[in-house]
């Protein structure tokens, strides 16, 4: 059900509406409004729990980006932009999670399965490979042929 | 050798129990980064006079509640009660955070389901809120003596909750001090 | 009457499922022929009385029985028809019956095309739908009855989603359903053949087309929902790795990896432990998605099932279906031999690669839709994981996918020769590397490294496709009869990394050059973006059938071409739900989107403009690889295969030939 079941929770229970921001702002360059365009889709709504602050129409939402709006504008990084939203409301609203003892699972795990998976195919190989030149015997052979002509019959 | 065949299994286990106790949990709660803290400093002027002002130096001195109410949240009438009743028993004084509300709106409300609030601070545009990591309103801190932040509710409170919870904690936190 | 009557059928399709699964296992196991006959009867018998239940359902809602609480919250009798209909799989109960359905469905096909197989296997595999099938329909008949009846029924219905209120969503559902539940048929093939040990090529070659069947279901069903999600919800996006986007897409990579991993088990007799393990983790997948949808475990899905007891029960669902299957893997899969060999460099290695980087990809999907989970049932706090770490995390692991899509189908089985391959290779690669570099400096950046990167994945996986069936064809003396001689699973292959590729294009060019503005717009006012003009002509009132809307008015201009575009703000009366219908311009090359966003003082409104170059191509990708997999579902062996073949010995002759 994919997004639509995610729609459907949050306009059930929290009226979550459709629309994604409407504010209309004024940047001094291009690129201050690409850091808060990026920041404000990095970063999630309180409210609609399942949406970014760029997504969400909550009015929680609409507050937030005016701070992050207000905290560029003023000149500060990206960084204390995720700050100020982080000191009041936690790591929670940090859609890419902070790289910490916590997370360090979460980050290096792909790695780990992906190092698995290749040792496993590494394993396989070698424990045949030195058979590998053993190729059909003769009676193999035989009944290998035997066996196409009988599937041909069929 | 044959233990490889059991690893599928015993992840499967161990993801098993991770969903199990994931039924107890509440997803949607986010917990306060306030908590151990002091709370966030506000100076706003009060509900009921736009004069007055109430501060968070309010809550020096004393064990505290502060709810954060507006007129508009439908979940505040649910609570309301238990608030009023508590305030009654005069255990731990009340204070209020009028979240994003307009006064006069705020003030019939206070007069139709009663005030239970010491005083009800006035934050028209939400900031003060913002400060506090308010996200859904009702919520509901406990500040101690030094007024530090000790416990948050989220959401309405509930008879259980103010039971089990919160007047616990006002208490011991009352008897820490005194 | 009819909701009691639905009621009843439900509760016989129960007693047929457990018919279905108790006599033909015990049969099977004992080898008592009259035993297994049953499994064929009882599985038709099951999806008739599903049908009926099913109909008793639709046929509430059509004629607005609001007494049945289903109905109620999910209707209204100003709702048209076909809404009306749709709705019967609008909430949980009624998704949950579908399910159910899709499931009896899925166990009529099988009784249908499996005459070929062993009356053993064949009792087996329909035992082992059964008791799926049981557990599904004790979950519906205990937590969650659709027939539910209201003492006092409402006057009306509370009205169906207005976001459910769509083509799309009627069809989406459906479709996701029968890729989901279709991964039971193989699911149930792998289990039979655990449990009968007969894991063998033949095993593979029954279980590909059903397995290719249920994935060309899943992909239409997630493009499907992609394409509603960018059109309905008015932010141009149509992916956000959501817990419940991920539930779909886990599957579906699992069952990408299954359909290569079978590839190679029927055609060398490889991997047989490995491709069985594969096929249950596919439809546990599908299960776990339907758990985490509905249990409320995370906060994506929390309103779709409150009550907890419903989340205990598909938990213990899982805990025997999955837990069940996988002890039995472990009872059984050491016994499993590959008689095969190959070297390290070889097709088989490189498709086990390929099914290592997908289940990887799977792997780390569920890790991190899990780990916010994980860290809040330990107390270590809250977090959040998002479309920035899936994005991280997915791309450097998809990268190599594409490159070996392109690569493996020039290897040969066995043991092949890096040396050959690239001498064969190594001159289209670096044609592909320029083309991508050129085209993006030409068109778009000069600068854009990762562009480069993604336009030259994507020529070369199209063109290897193309090259790698050429070099096919010129093996005959004739180009026509070398085309004709291909197996229609080559040309499926072929049009599904086609497809990949197509994909690819879209999502980087759609990802990376998208221009977007929110404006406030005035009548009459005129607004340029990515050369386009778009002039504001203003709001005018519409009525719906259940619903009022503000009705934009915009022309647009393209060169010398004009059009007019209308997007909608509605509000929906029942639900009083405000929606915004955005009004998109499609075309092969960009999409342009308006949506309304609010109105302001004097007329005005704030408006969100998009161009979005390439991004029907993500969903055109999606359709070509759905008929890459119809071409090889209909290749020639395997309606061969589901022909009687009285010859057939449960022995493992196939593997015998690979050896």
């Amino acid at each position: 059900m994919s997004a639509v079941v995610r729609m459907l929770a949050l306009l059930v229970l929290f009226r979550c509406g459709t629309a994604a921001a409407t504010e209309v702002r004024t940047f001094q360059d291009p690129a201050q409004q690409q850091r808060y365009e990026q920041l404000v889709k990095d970063l999630r709504c309180l409210v609609c729990q399942n949406q970014s602050l760029a997504d969400s129409d909550a009015d929680l939402a609409r507050d937030l980006r005016d701070e992050v709006y207000q905290i560029l504008q003023s000149g500060k990084s990206d960084q204390e932009a995720v700050k100020f939203l982080v000191d009041r409301y936690g790591d929670f609203v940090l859609y890419r999670p902070p790289f910490n003892l916590m997370t360090l699972l979460l980050w290096i795990s792909p790695l780990l399965l992906l190092f698995a998976g290749l040792a496993f195919i590494w394993r396989r190989s070698k424990q045949q490979n030195p058979a590998m030149a053993a190729e059909l015997t003769a009676s193999e052979q035989e009944r290998l042929q035997q066996l196409r002509k009988t599937t041909q019959q069929q | 050798m044959r233990l490889k065949f059991l690893i599928p299994l015993s992840v499967f286990a161990l993801l098993l129990v991770l969903l199990g106790v994931g039924l107890k949990l509440d997803p949607r709660e986010v917990p306060s980064p306030f908590i151990g803290k002091p709370a966030p400093p506000f100076a706003l002027p009060t509900v009921h006079a736009a004069a007055q002002t109430l501060s968070s130096g309010e809550f020096q001195g004393q064990v505290s509640l502060l709810n954060v109410w507006a007129s508009w949240c439908v979940s505040c009438r649910q609570e309301h009660p238990l608030l009023l009743q508590l305030s009654k028993t005069g255990l731990v004084p009340i204070y209020g955070l009028n979240y994003k509300d307009e006064r006069p709106a705020a003030l019939a409300w206070l007069d139709r389901f009663g005030d239970p609030y010491r005083a009800s601070a006035f934050d028209a545009d939400g900031k003060t809120g913002i400060d506090w990591g308010v996200y859904g309103v009702p919520e509901t801190f406990v500040i101690d003596r030094k007024g530090i932040i000790r416990y948050k509710f989220t959401g309405p409170l509930t008879e259980e909750a103010l039971e089990k919870k919160l007047l616990p904690l006002v208490r011991t936190l009352q008897e820490e001090a005194s | 009457m009819i909701p009691e009557l639905g009621h009843i059928a439900l509760i016989m399709a129960l007693m047929m499922a457990l018919i279905q699964s108790s006599f033909p296992l015990a049969g099977a196991a004992q080898g008592i022929p009259v035993w297994m006959a049953v499994a064929k009867p009882a599985g038709r018998a099951q999806f008739l009385f599903l049908i009926v239940a099913f109909g008793c359902l639709a046929f509430s809602f059509a004629s607005n029985d609001f007494s049945v609480l289903y109905v109620a919250q999910h209707s209204n009798s100003s709702l048209p028809l076909h809404y009306r209909l749709s709705a019967v799989w609008g909430g949980h109960e009624g998704s949950m019956l579908l399910w159910a359905l899709i499931l009896g469905l899925w166990t009529l096909a099988v009784t249908i095309f499996s005459r070929g197989l062993a009356a053993d296997f064949v009792a087996r595999v329909l035992g082992v739908m059964g008791l799926v099938s049981i557990g599904i329909l004790l979950f519906i008949l205990l937590t969650s009855n659709p027939f539910e009846r209201l003492a006092s029924p409402p006057a009306d219905g509370n009205d169906l989603n207005p976001l459910l209120q769509d083509f799309g969503m009627v069809v989406h559902p459906p479709m996701l359903y029968m890729g989901y539940v279709g991964l039971s048929v193989a699911f149930s093939f792998a289990v039979a053949a655990l449990l009968g040990g007969t894991l063998d090529s033949a095993w593979a070659r029954w279980s590909r087309p059903w397995t290719l069947v249920a994935w060309i279901f899943l992909t239409f069903g997630i493009t499907l929902g992609s394409w509603w999600a960018y059109y309905e919800l008015g932010w141009g996006g149509w992916w956000f790795w959501d817990p419940v986007e991920n539930a779909s897409f886990m599957p579906w990579l699992v069952a990408t990896a299954l359909i290569h991993s079978l590839s190679v088990t029927e055609k060398r007799g490889a991997f047989k432990a490995w491709t069985v393990l594969l096929a249950i983790f596919a439809f546990s997948l599908s299960l776990l998605g339907t758990f985490l949808v509905r249990s409320g475990v995370l906060t994506s899905v929390h309103a779709f099932a409150t009550d907890p007891g419903r989340g205990l029960f598909i938990l213990m669902l899982l805990a025997i279906v999955i837990g069940g299957s996988l002890f039995l893997y472990a009872l059984r899969a050491p016994t499993v031999q590959d008689h095969v060999r190959y070297a390290l460099v070889s097709k088989e290695n490189l498709l086990l690669l390929n099914n290592v980087l997908l289940v990887t990809a799977a792997g780390s999907i569920l890790l991190g839709t899990l780990y916010p989970l994980i860290l809040d049932a330990l107390g270590l706090g809250k977090i959040s994981v998002g479309p920035p770490y899936f994005d991280a995390v997915f791309a450097p692991l998809m990268a190599p996918v594409f490159v070996l899509a392109g690569i493996a189908p020039m290897f040969p089985w066995r043991q092949a020769s890096i040396r050959k391959v690239l001498a064969r290779t190594g001159k289209l690669a670096l044609g592909c590397l320029i083309t991508g570099i050129g085209l993006t400096a030409v068109f778009w950046n000069p600068r854009d490294i990762a562009t480069m990167a993604a336009l030259t994945l994507a020529v070369w996986l199209a063109a290897s496709a193309l090259f790698s069936l050429t070099s096919r064809v010129r093996l005959r003396e004739h180009w026509r009869e070398g085309l004709r001689s291909q197996s229609r699973s080559v040309y499926g292959m072929t049009a599904a990394h086609l497809g990949l590729a197509v994909f690819l294009v879209g999502v980087t060019l759609s990802g990376r050059y998208s221009v977007e503005k929110t404006v406030r717009m005035a009548p009459g006012e005129t607004v340029e973006i990515a050369d386009y003009r778009f002039t504001f002509l203003g709001v005018s009132r519409v009525e719906g059938p259940n619903y009022v809307a503000s009705r934009g008015d915009f022309e647009v201009q393209a060169g010398a071409t004009a059009f007019r575009l209308h997007p909608e703000k509605r509000s929906y009366r029942v639900q009083r739900n405000m929606m915004t219908e955005a009004a998109i311009d499609p075309g092969w090359s960009r999409d342009l989107y308006v949506a309304l966003g609010e109105p302001m003082e004097n007329g005005a409104w704030s408006v969100r403009l998009y161009c979005k170059p390439f991004i029907r191509w993500i969903w055109g990708g999606g359709l070509v690889m759905m008929a890459g997999g119809m071409l090889s579902v209909s290749d020639r062996r395997y309606r061969l295969a589901a022909k009687p073949d009285e010859s057939w010995q449960p022995a493992s002759s196939a593997s015998n030939v690979a050896a």
